[in-house]
């Protein structure tokens, strides 16, 4: 198996007529992902690379069948409604691409899919990919740069950096190992499936061996990560990269900051939590594969 | 993170219903005296910086006279703190305190909502009480959907041990700082201290409000320059950079200076990456080789040629670098040849002279290396490009070897040349920029390869001579990408015919006014 996505998942493109939304459909088809319909409003009835557009994601569900998972290439400005509309179609899975999505914005999605429970990755995201299954987002670039990069394998990979999903995923499969599933959980400080949810679904992956976890400076992802290990709750072999060691901290952080996240967020703060609870942290994102083949042995 | 100072953080409050101090901003010491006198009373002078602990950096001062307040005033502006040169300072009224309180929203990452958190101690240190004293302190997750109700304001407020009317007032405050902080799209406000006045009335004696970068453009009204995260204000090539970015919503660009006073012996490095985590790896690649950084760029999320080449100039208006390191995360989705195009360009029209080691990994990442290579091997300076087996700190260190083998030579920043089309030249309009060719030179080309090149495919021959296909209009409305690829194959394999300007509002004025400062 795989995590969130697989060759069966039905999926429907929002915004799929706009620069984005063309170029990455033609990625996610050509790679296999099962792409039922595109929506962009007032575009009902025109087709991009062989997918219908339809005016709305209600219109696209009735016309095309259920709907698994929508993938978002909207303007930021605009997200805020194209998720919420695919959230009261009743899609349960949304992939929101977008770079600079407001934060209250975020908030009011996330109070959204609490309420039918639905799940997003991203804002800011990449997006996901099961090697040899099906790609959500823009993770490759191009279908044959995708299937040459990344391998079925016993690895899961989350990162919070979007360019280092790719990077330590090609680096494994160049290494000689797979992937279950790779996820760029997004860039932004607050985002919808994090580290800790993602480890979650790898616990109960079948096909997850073990996990890559590419982590950041900031937010409490990392430390929620080792809160889910001492609770028995993810059992399997992590291997975590920490960026931004050179990174000034402090500064940054206001007063209420400090008191809610209780000396969480900094650089030595998340490593020596990892360690603390059995995590490989390599210093350097060239030691991955090293370490994964000591672990697979 | 946008921040605003103390007097436009308390002015937004003051219109959303709460008390806060009598007062006003000064920019002299005359300034400040008027206000004093004006408001009648013994006055608080505060620093207007973006830092916490100003008390203990004498940056806050008590006058009983105006005239004590004009002598003090003089004393604090011009005042260094941190990155800081003040340049104005709050003048208010001295409140009578009787207790102070604390009152702080951040984001919630883990819970994905608000988090108000009150505290019935306050003032500095107030981390170090929250320690020691946790039963004065409540927290409260705010439904987005509902906002702050009051009796949830009521509650959190008692849960400190405070009742009564001060309760009743605090938690008004409370309510109406969430709709402040709501309606402005603040990621954090911070009440340190929530002053409690001996006649028992509730007063916000100080208030940082920190705006959400990307719902800036929402609020006109507050005239955020820059919307970035910085500790200090902004410098001019920030700005430039900054109406760069706001320019072109295609691909991000993010640019700020770590240093702007680069010495002879300095080994310092212009630095341009690519996506956050692989910047920050290659920053470390860098550093790790004893070199500091002029700057920390970046241009990734599939940005067009032209905004990486503006990104390049920029980062050559920095005199004094030895080198130019540009490495991402080394497996890129976006296609690398827009990015190798757009610093190619760059680095032509600066001639450039120091040495430049291009990580470009990820897709088509041989066709970038191959322009890199090609275009850029006329250059005084050594121009490599690197793919995606290419570590960074393999490539820190090759840099490091040109810089030595070049003599460490410093990059002297030149002006910029104002631009003459030719005469007659045919010309159109882009998205940020314009295009002319000066089609007399056509006649003698053999190949015609700048329609070819052309990516999006929007020109054609029209009688031998290279024309627009599509309109004039449609152009200038983003059907020319401004992917370069034309240019560069006219000036390097043609009759150099073509010419893409691309302005940087403000750059020639910066460079002239380096040179008077260096000269």
């Amino acid at each position: 198996m795989s995590i969130l996505v697989d060759e069966k998942s039905r999926v429907v493109i929002q915004g799929i007529t706009g620069r984005e939304g063309m170029a990455r459909t033609q990625l996610m088809k050509d790679y296999g992902t099962n792409v039922v319909a595109g929506v962009t409003p007032g575009r009902g009835g025109q087709d991009v690379y062989g997918v219908p557009v339809y005016d709305s994601v209600e219109e696209a569900r009735e016309k095309r069948g259920p709907i698994d998972i929508s993938v978002i290439f909207i303007p930021a400005t605009l997200v805020k409604n194209a998720a919420l509309e695919a959230i009261a179609a009743g899609v349960k899975l949304l992939v929101i691409v977008p770079d600079r999505v407001p934060i209250y914005d975020v908030l009011e999605i996330a109070r959204a899919a609490r309420e039918t429970g639905a799940r997003f990755v991203g804002p800011n995201t990449l997006g996901l990919l099961s090697p040899g299954k099906a790609v959500l987002g823009m993770i490759g670039g191009r279908a044959q740069r995708a299937r040459e990069w990344f391998k079925p394998g016993v690895l899961g990979v989350s990162s919070r950096s979007g360019g280092m999903t790719s990077a330590i995923s090609y680096y494994l499969t160049r290494a000689g190992f797979g992937q279950s599933t790779i996820v760029h959980v997004g860039g932004d400080a607050v985002v919808g499936l994090s580290h800790p949810e993602i480890m979650e679904l790898f616990e109960r992956d079948d096909q997850t061996r073990a996990a890559v976890m590419f982590g950041e400076i900031g937010t409490t992802q990392e430390e929620r990560v080792a809160d889910l290990i001492a609770a028995g709750k993810f059992t399997k072999p992590l291997i975590a990269y920490i960026g931004g060691k050179a990174a000034k901290s402090g500064t940054r952080f206001s007063h209420a900051g400090a008191i809610v996240e209780g000396g969480r967020g900094s650089y030595a703060g998340k490593v020596a939590r990892l360690r603390d609870v059995g995590v490989h942290v390599v210093e350097a994102i060239a030691d991955i594969p090293a370490k994964a083949a000591e672990i697979l042995k | 993170m946008a921040r605003l100072y103390e007097y436009q953080s308390k002015k937004l409050l003051r219109e959303g219903g709460i008390r806060v101090p009598e007062g006003e901003v000064a920019f002299s010491a005359a300034e400040a005296g008027d206000i004093a006198r004006r408001i009648g009373r013994p006055v608080v002078l505060k620093i207007q910086v973006w830092l916490t602990g100003r008390a203990g950096l004498g940056g806050i001062q008590f006058a009983d006279t105006a005239a004590e307040a004009e002598e003090k005033a003089g004393r604090l502006i011009g005042m260094k703190v941190g990155h800081f040169t003040v340049d104005r300072i709050l003048v208010e009224e001295k409140l009578a305190v009787k207790a102070e309180f604390f009152a702080g929203l951040v984001m919630d990452d883990a819970r994905k909502c608000p988090v108000l958190i009150f505290s019935a101690v306050g003032g500095t240190g107030v981390e170090a009480i929250a320690k020691l004293h946790p039963e004065k302190i409540a927290t409260w997750p705010i439904d987005v959907g509902t906002g702050l109700r009051e009796f949830e304001a009521r509650n959190l407020v008692r849960r400190t041990g405070l009742s009564g009317g001060i309760m009743l007032q605090t938690a008004e405050l409370l309510t109406k700082l969430y709709k402040v902080a709501r309606s402005k799209d603040a990621r954090s406000a911070e009440v340190n201290p929530l002053v409690l006045t001996a006649d028992d009335a509730v007063f916000a004696a100080d208030c940082h409000l920190v705006v959400d970068d990307y719902a800036v453009f929402r609020h006109p009204e507050l005239g955020i320059e820059v919307a970035r995260e910085f500790d200090r204000p902004p410098t001019e090539l920030e700005k430039i950079a900054y109406k760069v970015e706001e320019k072109d919503y295609r691909g991000t660009f993010y640019f700020f200076q770590m240093t702007d006073a680069i010495g002879p012996d300095d080994r310092v490095i212009g630095f341009h990456g690519a996506g956050g985590g692989g910047s920050m790896m290659s920053m470390d690649a860098v550093l790790a080789r004893g070199f500091k950084l002029a700057n920390f760029c970046d241009t990734s999320g599939n940005p067009p040629a032209s905004k990486v080449y503006r990104a390049a100039r920029i980062i050559l208006s920095q005199p004094g670098i030895r080198g130019y390191f540009a490495s991402g995360s080394g497996v890129a989705s976006q296609e690398q040849f827009h990015s190798a195009r757009g610093m190619v360009k760059a680095f032509v029209e600066e001639r450039l002279a120091i040495p430049a080691v291009i990580r470009l990994g990820g897709n088509c990442e041989e066709e970038a290396i191959r322009i890199l290579g090609t275009y850029g091997r006329g250059l005084p300076g050594k121009v490599e490009g690197y793919g995606r087996d290419d570590s960074p700190e393999a490539c820190a260190a090759r840099l490091e070897q040109l810089i030595r083998e070049g003599g460490e030579v410093r990059h002297e920043v030149k002006p910029l040349a104002a631009f003459k089309p030719a005469e007659g030249a045919y010309a159109f309009d882009t998205l940020t920029g314009k295009l002319s060719i000066d089609r007399e030179r056509c006649a003698s080309c053999a190949t015609k390869g700048c329609i070819e090149a052309c990516a999006p495919k929007i020109l054609k021959l029209d009688d031998g001579r290279p024309a627009l296909a599509i309109t004039p209009e449609e152009a200038r409305k983003g059907k020319c990408t401004e992917c370069l690829a034309c240019e560069i194959f006219c000036r390097f394999h043609e009759k150099a015919a073509i010419d893409i300007q691309l302005p940087i509002p403000g750059l020639a004025e910066y460079r002239a006014g380096l040179r008077e400062r260096e000269g």
